[in-house]
C-alpha cells in the first residue's frame, strides 16, 4: 500500500525517550483456571438470564392488557413496564455477556498496527492521472467542445421538469393571507359550543374565544346549505385564520380612538392569532387587559389598538370592527381590516390609525 | 483476589489449531470464490482499534441510531400519515368522540391498543434524544482533543451534516402525530418559513399544500421523516464509518503510542465484541427508558386545533436554542413599498442557526488556516494545550447554552418568582456577553493547565507529605510523576508550526498573520531537555540535602531561578 518514500511525519519531538508499550499484565482468568471457569460461568448465566427475559417478553404480551384498562404496576400501565424492562434485560445481558467475555476471556495483548497517510503514493498517483488522462484523450471531450457543451446544458435543463413537477405543490398564495372568513354582519359566537353573543352576556373583565357564524355551518342561526358549509382542511385553515377573542372592559380603559370605534359597550374584539409566528394567543392579564402569548411570550395592549408592549413581535394585533345586529347579537362590521396572523413579504403593513383611515374610506364609516 | 498474576498464562491461550474442513469452511470457500472476501478480510478482520472511553461517544449515536431505524420500521406498521377527519372510537375514555386527524388517532391506537406500542413510541423518542444529545457530545469531544485535524477535515464535514439532518429528522418526527403541542410547533415552523423574504410565502403554500394547516404537511413530513432524511442519515453514516476506517481510529499519545501507529485491540474479537456487545446495552438501556420514563405522552395534549394552545409551549430540546433566540429576539420588523420583512423571526431562526451551523462546519479548515498546520495529525490533543481552540468552542458552548435557556424563559420566570422581562432582557445581554466571558476565562485556565504540567514535569507532583526541617520550617516533598506519564504529556508541538506571511506590500501585518498571534498568544511551551536535566538534577540534589539532614534554608538559597514561568509555588 504504501513505498519506503511515503511515511508519516511523526512529528511530535519526541523531549523524553520513549519508553515504549508498557509490559503485558496477565488477569486472574488467564492464569487461574478456578477464575476462568467462573467469568465463563458468569457470561453463560448472563446469556441465561437475557433468555429468561425473553421468555417473560413473550409470557407479559400474552397475559397483560395494554392501555388504560390495563393492570396497573405502581401507577404505570403493568403492560408497557413488564414489555420494557423485559426486552430491555433480554438486551442488556447479552451486551453484558458479550463484553464480560471480552474483558475475562478474550486475549487482552494490545497489538500495533503502522499508520499510512491517508494519501496515495505518488507512483498511484501518476498511474492514475495516466488513466484519466488516456480515457479522456480516447473520449475526445476535450477537442469536441460542442459536443461537451450540449451534453452540459442538456443535462443542466434536466433540472427543470423536477423543479417544475413541483409546482403543483400547492397553489399560489394569491391574496388569501390577506383576507379570513369574517364578512359584514357575520355574527360572532363562542367557540367550540358556536352559540352567538350579546353584549349584556358578558362581564367586565370576560375574556372569550370566539370564531364566525361560519365556522358552525350557520347564518343568522339558519344552517347553511350544504354546498357553503366549510369542511376538513376548509375548515382548519379558516379556523385557524377567523380565531378572535373577545374582552369586555370599562370603556373608560379604553385608550386608542380607533379601538374604541370598533367597540360595542367596552367589548373589543381582537384576532387570537400572534403576529409573531402564529400561536393562538390565550393568557389574558384581567386587570392590565394585556394578552400574552404562551409560545414567546409577545404581550399585546388590548385597550391600546393590541399594540405590542414586550416580547419579540413586531406588529400590533389586528383588531375586528364590532357592531350588533337587529336581535341584539355581536356582529362583525367588516372582515379584518388587516392580514392576520404571522408576518409575510407580501403584507402591506401599516400603523392601526392608518389601517383605520382605509377602513373608513372603504366602508364610509 | 490475591491470584498471582505475575506468572505466565498456562490455561486460557488455546490458540486455533487447524481442523478438518468444516460446514463453515465449506461456506466461506463457496462465497470466496464468489466475492473475494478474503482478501478484505486478511486486511480487516484483525484491524486495531485503540481504546479509550471517550471513544465510546461516537458509538451510542451510532447505536441508537439503529434502535431508530428498528424502533421506527415498527411503529410505520400501524401509524396514519393521514389528517382526514376521523372521529374517535379506541380505548382512551377521555378523547372518545372525538373528532381528530386520522395521524392523532393511530398514535393514540399505538399507545393504548397495540400491545408494546406505547414502549417502541417512548424507546422511539427516547433514542432520538440520546442520538441527538450523543453526537453532540462527540462532536464536542473530538473537537477539543483535536481530531477534527487533517486528514479527517471531511469526516467532520460529515459529522456536522449528520448533526443537522438528525436535528431535522427529530423536528418532522415528533410532528407527527398532530397532536396539540406538535401542531403548535408546526404552526410556529409555517411563521418561521413565511418570515423568508420574497419567497418565503410561496414555499409556505408549496409545503403545506395552501395555507396553514391544509391536510398536507403530516403525509409530508411522514414522508420526509420516514424516507427522505433516513437515507441521507444512513449514507452519511457508512461514509463517516469507511473513513473511520480508511483513517485508523486516533488515539492518545503515550508509550509506545505515536504518530506513526495505532495501538489497541484487533477488531476481531476483542473490538467486535466490546461495540457489538455496546449495541445490546444501548438498545437495552433504550428498552428500559422507554418501559419506566414516560415522554411525550400525546394523548394528555389533546389533537391540534388551530384555536388552541397550552402554556408552556416548548419543542423538543434540541430545538429550543432557536425557540430562546426567537424569545430575546426584539420585535423588529421592516416595512417600506407595500412588503413586510421580520427580522424578529429571520435573524433567529433562518440566519443565526444557519451561520452557526456553517461556521461550526468550516471550523477544521479555519483553524488549518489560522496556523498553517498543514501536516497528518492521529494523536490526539489535550485540550489544554489548544488553549484558543478549546477557549473558542466553550464560547460557542456558552453561546448555545445562553439561547437554550431564553427557550425556558417563562419557566425560569415561574420557577424563580421573577420577572419573565428581566429575564429576557438580562439573556439579549448575556448571549453576547457570556460567551466572550467563558472565552476569556477558559483560555486563560487551559493556560494555567500547561503551567502546572511543567510544574510536574520539573518538579514532580504534591505528595501531601509535609517535612519539617531542623530549624522549624516546613516544605511540601515533591515527588516525580511517572515516566510513562512524563513521556506522554511532552508529547506535543512546540511553539508555532506555519511558515508566518510576513509583512504584505503595504507593509502591514497580514490578517492570517494577527490571527495566529492571538491563537498562540501565552502559549506555554513545554519544557527543553536541558530544563528538564537541570530540574532533576537539582531535585535529586534537594532530596540528598533533606536527607542529609540539612535545614530547608540552605535548599532555599540553592533553589534560584525556578526555571519556568509560574514558578515554583510549593515553598
Amino acid at each position: 500500500m504504501s513505498d519506503s518514500h511515503h511515511e508519516i511525519e511523526a512529528h511530535t519531538d519526541a523531549l523524553l525517550p520513549d519508553p515504549g508499550l508498557p509490559e503485558h499484565h496477565w488477569r486472574p482468568t488467564d492464569v487461574d483456571p478456578a477464575a476462568e471457569r467462573r467469568a465463563e460461568r458468569q457470561v453463560a448465566t448472563l446469556f441465561g438470564l437475557s433468555i429468561l427475559c425473553t421468555v417473560l417478553f413473550v409470557v407479559f404480551y400474552v397475559t397483560l392488557r395494554t392501555g388504560i384498562q390495563g393492570q396497573k404496576f405502581l401507577g404505570l400501565g403493568a403492560s408497557n413496564v413488564a414489555l420494557g424492562l423485559t426486552l430491555g434485560g433480554a438486551f442488556l445481558f447479552i451486551g453484558v455477556g458479550v463484553i464480560q467475555w471480552a474483558r475475562k476471556l478474550m486475549a487482552d495483548v494490545e497489538l500495533v498496527e503502522e499508520r499510512h497517510p491517508a494519501s496515495s503514493s505518488e507512483e498511484d498517483r501518476s498511474a492514475t492521472l495516466a488513466a484519466l488522462q488516456a480515457g479522456l484523450e480516447e473520449s475526445g471531450i476535450g477537442r469536441r467542445p460542442l459536443i461537451r457543451n450540449t451534453l452540459l446544458m442538456s443535462m443542466g435543463v434536466l433540472v427543470a421538469p423536477a423543479v417544475v413537477m413541483l409546482r403543483d405543490l400547492g397553489p399560489l398564495p394569491g391574496d388569501k393571507l390577506k383576507h379570513t372568513v369574517w364578512a359584514k354582519n357575520m355574527r360572532v359566537v363562542r367557540d367550540v359550543v358556536g352559540t352567538p353573543i350579546r353584549p349584556s352576556d358578558l362581564e367586565i373583565g370576560d375574556l372569550v374565544n370566539a370564531e364566525p357564524e361560519i365556522i358552525f355551518g350557520t347564518d343568522k342561526g339558519q344552517n347553511l346549505p350544504a354546498g357553503e358549509v366549510l369542511e376538513g382542511a376548509d375548515l382548519q385553515v379558516a379556523k385557524a385564520k377567523a380565531a378572535t377573542v373577545l374582552l369586555r372592559m370599562d370603556p373608560d380603559d379604553i385608550v386608542s380612538q380607533v379601538t374604541r370605534n370598533w367597540s360595542v359597550d367596552g367589548i373589543v374584539a381582537y384576532s387570537k392569532i400572534c403576529t409573531h409566528v402564529g400561536c393562538p394567543i390565550s393568557l389574558n392579564e384581567r386587570t392590565t387587559h394585556h394578552l400574552l402569548c404562551p409560545c414567546h411570550q409577545s404581550t399585546f395592549d388590548l385597550a391600546d389598538s393590541g399594540k405590542v408592549l414586550f416580547g419579540p413581535a413586531g406588529r400590533h394585533l389586528p383588531q375586528l370592527p364590532l357592531g350588533v345586529d337587529d336581535e341584539g347579537y355581536l356582529v362583525a362590521l367588516s372582515d379584518y381590516p388587516e392580514p392576520v396572523g404571522p408576518s409575510f413579504w407580501e403584507r402591506d403593513t401599516k400603523s392601526p390609525a392608518e389601517v383605520a383611515d382605509e377602513w373608513s374610506k372603504e366602508t364610509g364609516k | 483476589m490475591s491470584v498471582d498474576t505475575s506468572k505466565v498464562a498456562t490455561s486460557n491461550t488455546a490458540a486455533a489449531t487447524a481442523k478438518k474442513p468444516t460446514k463453515v469452511g465449506a461456506i466461506a470457500e463457496w462465497s470466496d470464490e464468489r466475492l473475494g472476501l478474503a482478501a478484505m478480510g486478511k486486511k480487516n478482520l484483525r484491524k486495531i482499534f485503540p481504546d479509550h472511553w471517550s471513544f465510546m461517544l461516537g458509538e451510542i449515536a451510532l447505536w441508537s441510531f439503529v434502535v431508530l431505524l428498528i424502533s421506527g420500521v415498527f411503529l410505520t406498521l400501524w401509524f396514519k400519515p393521514s389528517m382526514a377527519d376521523v372521529t374517535y372510537q379506541g380505548s382512551y375514555p377521555q378523547l372518545r368522540g372525538i373528532s381528530m386527524s386520522q395521524a392523532y388517532a393511530s398514535s393514540l391506537d399505538i399507545s393504548f391498543d397495540v400491545r408494546g406500542g406505547l414502549l417502541l413510541r417512548q424507546m422511539h423518542h427516547w433514542a432520538a434524544m440520546l442520538f441527538i444529545s450523543a453526537m453532540m457530545i462527540h462532536l464536542l469531544r473530538v473537537f477539543f482533543t483535536g481530531a477534527h485535524r487533517k486528514p479527517r477535515e471531511l469526516n467532520w464535514v460529515i459529522g456536522s451534516l449528520l448533526l443537522i439532518l438528525g436535528t431535522l429528522e427529530g423536528f418532522t418526527g415528533y410532528s407527527l402525530p398532530d397532536d396539540l403541542l406538535s401542531g403548535t410547533g408546526v404552526r410556529a415552523a409555517d411563521g418561521f418559513i413565511q418570515a423568508i423574504p420574497i419567497v418565503g410565502t410561496y414555499i409556505g403554500f408549496f409545503l403545506f399544500g395552501g395555507e396553514f394547516p391544509g391536510d398536507s404537511i403530516i403525509p409530508r413530513l411522514y414522508t420526509i421523516h420516514v424516507l427522505l432524511i433516513p437515507g441521507l442519515l444512513l449514507a452519511l453514516i457508512a461514509a463517516h464509518m469507511l473513513l473511520l476506517v480508511y483513517h485508523k481510529h486516533t488515539q492518545w499519545p503515550g508509550p509506545g503510542r505515536k504518530e506513526t501507529n495505532v495501538v489497541g485491540y484487533p477488531m476481531l474479537p476483542v473490538y467486535a465484541a466490546k461495540a457489538g456487545g455496546f449495541f445490546f446495552i444501548t438498545f437495552g438501556v433504550t428498552a428500559i427508558m422507554g418501559a419506566i420514563l414516560s415522554i411525550n405522552p400525546v394523548w394528555k395534549f389533546g389533537p391540534y386545533d388551530p384555536t388552541k394552545v397550552t402554556a408552556g409551549s416548548q419543542p423538543d430540546w434540541y430545538m429550543g436554542w432557536p425557540d430562546g433566540a426567537l424569545r430575546i429576539m426584539p420585535g423588529w420588523e421592516s416595512h417600506f413599498w407595500g412588503h413586510t420583512w421580520s427580522w424578529n423571526i429571520f435573524v433567529p431562526v433562518i440566519l443565526m442557526p444557519t451561520l452557526s451551523w456553517m461556521l461550526l462546519t468550516i471550523l477544521p479548515f479555519l483553524e488549518a488556516w489560522i496556523t498553517g498546520d498543514k501536516r497528518e495529525h492521529h494523536l490526539l490533543q489535550r485540550p489544554r494545550n489548544a488553549p484558543t481552540r478549546t477557549a473558542f468552542m466553550v464560547s460557542l458552548m456558552t453561546w448555545y447554552a445562553m439561547f437554550w435557556l431564553a427557550g425556558g424563559n417563562d419557566l425560569i420566570a415561574i420557577k424563580l418568582h421573577s420577572s419573565i422581562n428581566n429575564i429576557t432582557y438580562a439573556l439579549r445581554v448575556l448571549v453576547f456577553v457570556g460567551p466572550a466571558i467563558a472565552f476569556f476565562i477558559t483560555r486563560r485556565w487551559c493556560i494555567s493547565l500547561q503551567r502546572h504540567d511543567n510544574e510536574v514535569l520539573l518538579h514532580g507532583y504534591e505528595t501531601g507529605v509535609i517535612m519539617r526541617s531542623a530549624e522549624g520550617g516546613y516544605s511540601e516533598r515533591h515527588l516525580p510523576i511517572n515516566e510513562a506519564k512524563a513521556y506522554a504529556i511532552t508529547v506535543r508541538d512546540r511553539g508555532r508550526v506555519g511558515e508566518d506571511d510576513g509583512v504584505d506590500a503595504k507593509g502591514k501585518t497580514t490578517l492570517r498573520d494577527k490571527l495566529r498571534t492571538l491563537y498562540y498568544d501565552d502559549d506555554i511551551q513545554k519544557p527543553t531537555v536541558a530544563e528538564i536535566e537541570e530540574a532533576h538534577a537539582h531535585a535529586a540534589h534537594e532530596d540528598h540535602a533533606l536527607e542529609a539532614g540539612h535545614g530547608t534554608q540552605a535548599v532555599e538559597a540553592e533553589h534560584g531561578d525556578p526555571a519556568l514561568e509560574g514558578g515554583h509555588t510549593s515553598h
